[in-house]
């Protein structure tokens, strides 16, 4: 079944009615005003606004989940895959697989045409209310597929007006299409960028195919490069919003892509995410191959400490796959396959979706109260350490998630200085589900959050219990669907305090292995002034 | 001759825009090439184009069973 004129003309109309006023109230709650609970302040600056972003900035970002930190944990988002073909060939990847840029290795989705795309998004958004981003990441290259990507666009914003549209990109046809981005109201584009200087390029792209020609080596590389800086120049002259990927392949740009960050930076960038390059044989890449090996948890770590100070810091982002459906770190996809939804019923109702994420909103500010009163508990205390934390939740900012049903943990660095310090995400679903035993799944989240002195949970069995001790993580559930910050740091402080009085002996924790899918380092690259 | 897609395709359909032809389209598991429409190219460009895009080597081959496009004079 199709999607008809109609469908789309009534959900479009109905649409136009309320969605200036909700914005308007959203953007009224996320101002710095004194918050009614209690007498504690919603702080503005680092808690609310997002670290140091410029607030026109943040304005855009602060419902995208895959932008603001804050917001993952309340919005969700959706990929769809209309977008097959790519231009260029990247050492990390597999063509029988989605975009290895945009994607964790090795993942398939399923493609859809621009009709099928367009109702999936309204099926989706239809079930899941706080969906309000539409990406287009792949599996190709969204831009080598322009006429698939904008008609989706086009059918998805007559349709679904409120929903913002982002799409990613390699950046090598980029300039030819800012125009069309800009017309769709395109607010946020992706671009992987790897290098600047074709001398490293050549190591990480064999080829390009540009204007009728295959190019290799650093012909190939400049070309990409100069077309990537360009297509970033023009989206910033016209204010669309350009985020970086860059994938971190030591010995090959881990030290480059320092340079990168000031490219990209000067030029108007407003993020730099930084991705751990994921590679093992059985991918079937050059890197695979050539055993390429990707960094270590603590590589990533100290690369991102370096550039802060300078840089703002995001880090949530997560590899997600080209039919992403959900909340960050979970995938819903499975229950909007193409079967289903040409199935489905839908009925787009806006005023649902908005009462929805009103409610979204109350939640948010509620977080950002615990945020705020979290700092007050260290008040006064003093100290070097520094521990990293592991967290199982299923979002809006609280610890909700069994430990053996979580897909990933969350991790927060601990100090005096900056409190709870979210840094990233760990990974361990594809190795807790089939063909492994129960301790092996066990083995794998240890090996994956052995940094970590603990680790949160809402509720946990003995056994695991143990052996997380014995691998010195203790598992701590007393905190259970409490706010994630405030019962950190609660935690800290008495950690802290144990140390003090002897109680407590206070040992540095090792490296943790990267596993696929799994962490990003965002480094906010700041748009300049 | 003409060219045409080997089993390896992995249904990426890059070729299929690029064909100056049109003679390039989805079929049961892999792309096809249409050889009553393929020109290799000739008349519109120096290479195959399919070939050029194609991210898996070796995919869109010669297909030797048929003799060699000969442009209209
Ligand atoms: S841009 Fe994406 S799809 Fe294209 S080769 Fe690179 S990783 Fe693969
Ligand atoms: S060689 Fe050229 S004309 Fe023939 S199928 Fe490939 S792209 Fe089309
Ligand atoms: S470009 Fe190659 S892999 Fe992609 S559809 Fe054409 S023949 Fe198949």
């Amino acid at each position: 079944m199709d999607l008809s004129e109609h469908e789309v003309a009534a959900a479009a109309a109905k649409a136009g009615a309320t969605a200036e006023e909700i914005m308007q109230k959203m953007a009224e709650h996320k101002g710095c005003e004194t918050n009614s609970d209690g007498g504690k302040k919603a702080s503005c600056g680092t808690a609310a606004g997002e670290n140091d972003l410029a607030p026109e900035i943040w304005e855009k970002v602060k419902n995208h989940p895959c932008y603001s930190e804050e917001a993952h944990h309340h919005y969700a988002r959706m990929h769809v895959a209309v977008a097959p073909a790519c231009n260029i060939q990247c050492n990390y990847c597999n063509r029988k697989y989605d975009c290895a840029n945009e994607s964790r290795p090795g993942v398939v989705s399923e493609r859809l045409t621009p009709e099928q795309a367009a109702k999936k998004v309204l099926a989706v958004a239809s079930t899941i209310p706080q969906m309000t981003v539409l990406g287009i990441a792949g599996p190709g290259d969204p831009l080598a597929n322009p006429e698939k990507t904008f008609k989706t666009f086009d059918l998805i914003a007559k349709t679904a007006p409120d929903i913002k549209l982002c799409l990613s990109t390699n950046g090598l046809t980029l300039p030819d299409h800012v125009d069309t981005i800009a017309k769709y109201n395109v607010d946020h584009v992706t671009i992987t960028v790897n290098m600047v200087d074709a001398d490293v390029g050549a190591k990480i792209y064999p080829w390009i195919f540009y204007k009728h020609k295959r190019y290799t080596g650093r012909e190939a590389a400049q070309i990409l490069t100069d077309r990537q800086m360009q297509g970033l120049e023009m989206l910033t002259a016209r204010g669309i919003l350009s985020k970086i990927n860059s994938v971190m392949i030591p010995g090959v740009n881990d030290q480059h892509l320092v340079e990168v960050n000031r490219a990209v930076k000067s030029r108007g960038a407003f993020l730099h995410n930084i991705m751990p390059l994921i590679s093992a044989a059985e991918h079937g890449t050059v890197f695979g191959l050539t055993g390429q090996r990707g960094p270590t948890a603590q590589e990533l770590k100290r690369l991102q400490d370096s550039c802060e100070g300078e840089m703002n810091m995001m880090r949530h982002c997560r590899q997600c796959r080209a039919d992403a459906v959900g909340l960050l770190g979970e995938d819903r996809s499975a229950e909007f396959t193409t079967e289903k939804i040409m199935e489905m019923d839908v009925n787009y109702d806006l005023a649902t979706r908005q009462a929805y994420q009103a409610k979204v909103e109350e939640e948010r500010l509620a977080v950002s109260g615990a945020k705020a009163s979290e700092l007050q508990i260290l008040a006064g205390v003093e100290s070097d350490i520094k521990i990293l934390i592991a967290v199982a939740t299923k979002g809006s900012g609280r610890i909700n998630e069994h430990f053996g049903h979580a897909a990933e943990f969350q991790i927060y660095e601990l100090s005096t200085g900056k409190g709870a310090h979210f840094i990233g995400h760990r990974r361990v679903d594809l190795y807790c589900q089939g063909g492994y035993g129960e301790e092996d799944a066990l083995e794998t989240v240890i090996r994956a959050i052995k940094d970590c002195h603990a680790v949160f949970v809402a509720k946990i069995g003995g056994c695991p219990k143990k052996d997380l001790l014995a691998a010195g993580i203790e598992a701590v559930d007393e905190f259970a669907h409490e706010f994630i910050e405030k019962s950190a740091i609660t935690y800290f402080k008495r950690y802290l305090e144990g140390v003090k009085d002897g109680s407590i002996v206070h040992v540095e924790k090792g490296d943790a292995e990267i596993r696929p899918g799994e962490v990003a380092v965002d480094v906010a690259a700041v748009a300049a002034e | 001759m003409t060219l045409k897609i080997a089993v390896s395709c992995v249904n990426c359909s890059a070729c299929e825009a690029e064909c100056p032809n049109e003679a390039i389209s989805a079929a049961e598991g892999i792309y096809v090439i249409d050889p009553t429409k393929c020109t290799e190219c000739i008349g519109f460009h120096d290479d195959p184009q399919c070939a050029l895009i194609c991210p898996v080597e070796e995919t869109c081959i010669v297909d030797e069973s048929y003799p060699r496009y000969q442009p209209a004079a």
